[in-house]
């Protein structure tokens, strides 16, 4: 008998999971990314000749759950119209019934990776507030991410962040729907009488929002999220999340060094704190009070997480007006040096 | 702050203690209070120079070199007039200039831009 290679098992597997994209505009070039609900392959835009990211669907699925929760991912993409969100291109089905979308393909690294390449805190902190900006637009359209971590962004050759898997995002309110509505009626014009099952969008936001169900990741998931309590959440959770990457952010250890460890410090650590704590009510109540206080960090000023010492205040005043203070310092020094010598 | 006031107030501040410290040299102690008022006063034409120059320029380097130039020049137009002082005149003038020309850039907040469709 003779075995076959781990290496063709692989291949021969890669081939009859490859979905069959004929009917479509889309050429399958390779498979990028396996994720909870389905698969993210680069795929090639032959009208339009540009390589798109295209997420499908593991198996086709009948009892159309999983279809509704992925169109679901792609009109709250659709909604989302920001340099920080991957934007949406395209929904549809394949012969074999599977729902699939397009969407920008991003060439880069996960936050993850690229954190490691990044030598300065500062640059860490200023991608950091990329991030913010990107979720504080969600949220001001009444989307909750609710799986935010580093794995979930991307940055690109250029230095862009982009938030990405949408899967588990969760539409709080009608907010934002007025400025979207054009935007989703082409989408629904497009799905509509393929999905009959998930044309209404409340029944779909159900079914990802069930009561007691925990979705997210832990260690970056709030305490509310984890446990299960899904209509309690709101902004504060993915502020919750966001304080756990500004602690990842700091800790993550620069790649192939061995000088620096940790850029932790008091201020930084108690603004982490203050977004991760236990009780929604004593995080930031929203995200741009939470990136005021990153932003006010990144420039030397006071921050109202941590209340200083006056050495510590002292030291982060010369830190930050430091060439002011030395060319007064030099010019008290010349002036004094003058009246020794000159004194007549 | 606007450009121009960091620069009238530093230069005004930075003239008048300038001008104080004449009081070390007893030979021009007499004229103490004349002093005072010309090096505030110069001080303030260098602040509104360096501080129009920042609103135009939004270079801390150019805003540096910009200040050095206006305080020397003053500060060597002040020892001219007074046929002497030369040194202890000019080098803490220009270093007064090269302050303002600093802060004017650094701390200055540009003015908000003109708009286009009118």
């Amino acid at each position: 008998m003779t075995f076959l290679s781990d290496k063709a098992l692989q291949r021969l597997r890669a081939l009859t999971e490859a979905p069959d994209l004929s009917g479509t505009r889309y050429r399958l070039l390779e498979r990028v990314a396996r994720g909870g609900m389905g698969v993210v392959y680069a795929a090639q835009d032959v009208k339009l000749a540009r390589r798109v990211a295209l997420k499908i669907l593991d198996h086709p699925d009948h009892s159309g759950d999983l279809s509704g929760r992925l169109i679901r991912e792609a009109r709250v993409l659709a909604r989302l119209e920001h340099p920080g969100i991957v934007p949406v291109h395209d929904v549809g089905t394949l012969t074999d019934e599977r729902v699939f979308y397009t969407m920008k393909f991003v060439e880069g690294l996960s936050l993850d990776d690229y954190a490691k390449r990044m030598e300065s805190l500062p640059d860490r902190l200023r991608l950091f507030l990329q991030i913010c900006d990107a979720v504080a637009f969600a949220h001001a359209r009444g989307v909750l991410h609710r799986d935010l971590k580093p794995a979930n962004i991307m940055v690109g050759s250029f230095g862009e962040v982009l938030v990405m898997d949408w899967g588990l995002a969760k539409v709080l309110s009608d907010a934002g729907r007025d400025h979207a509505q054009n935007r989703n009626a082409i989408v629904s014009q497009a799905i509509d009488g393929e999905f009959s099952a998930s044309d209404n969008r409340e029944d779909v936001a159900h079914v990802a929002t069930n009561h007691g169900t925990v979705m997210g990741t832990p260690g970056y998931m709030s305490p509310e999220q984890a446990g299960g309590n899904v209509e309690a959440l709101d902004a504060r959770s993915d502020i919750f999340s966001l304080g756990a990457i500004l602690k990842f952010l700091a800790e993550a250890p620069v790649e192939n060094s061995v000088t620096k460890s940790s850029w932790m410090n008091k201020p930084l650590a108690a603004i982490s704190a203050k977004a991760m704590a236990a009780h929604r009510e004593d995080r930031y109540q929203n995200v741009s009070d939470f990136s005021a206080e990153v932003s006010n960090y990144l420039d030397g000023r006071p921050i109202k997480a941590y209340r200083e010492s006056f050495l510590e205040r002292s030291g982060r005043f010369y830190r930050r007006h430091n060439i002011a203070i030395l060319l007064i310092a030099v010019y008290l020094l010349v002036r004094a040096i003058l009246i020794l010598f000159f004194r007549r | 702050m606007n450009k121009i006031l960091i620069g009238v107030l530093l230069g005004a501040v930075l003239g008048a203690v300038d001008g104080m410290t004449s009081w070390f040299t007893p030979a021009v102690r007499a004229q103490l209070v004349g002093i005072i008022i010309g090096s505030t006063v110069k001080g303030i034409i260098a602040g509104v120079a360096i501080g129009f120059f920042a609103r135009k320029v939004n270079s801390l380097a150019l805003g540096i070199v910009f200040g050095l130039a206006v305080g020397f020049v003053l500060a060597f137009l002040v020892a001219y007039l007074q046929h002497g002082y030369y040194f202890q005149i000019i080098l803490p003038g220009s270093l007064v200039g090269l302050i303002v020309g600093y802060a004017t850039q650094r701390y200055g907040v540009r003015a908000p831009a003109m708009s286009a469709a009118r």
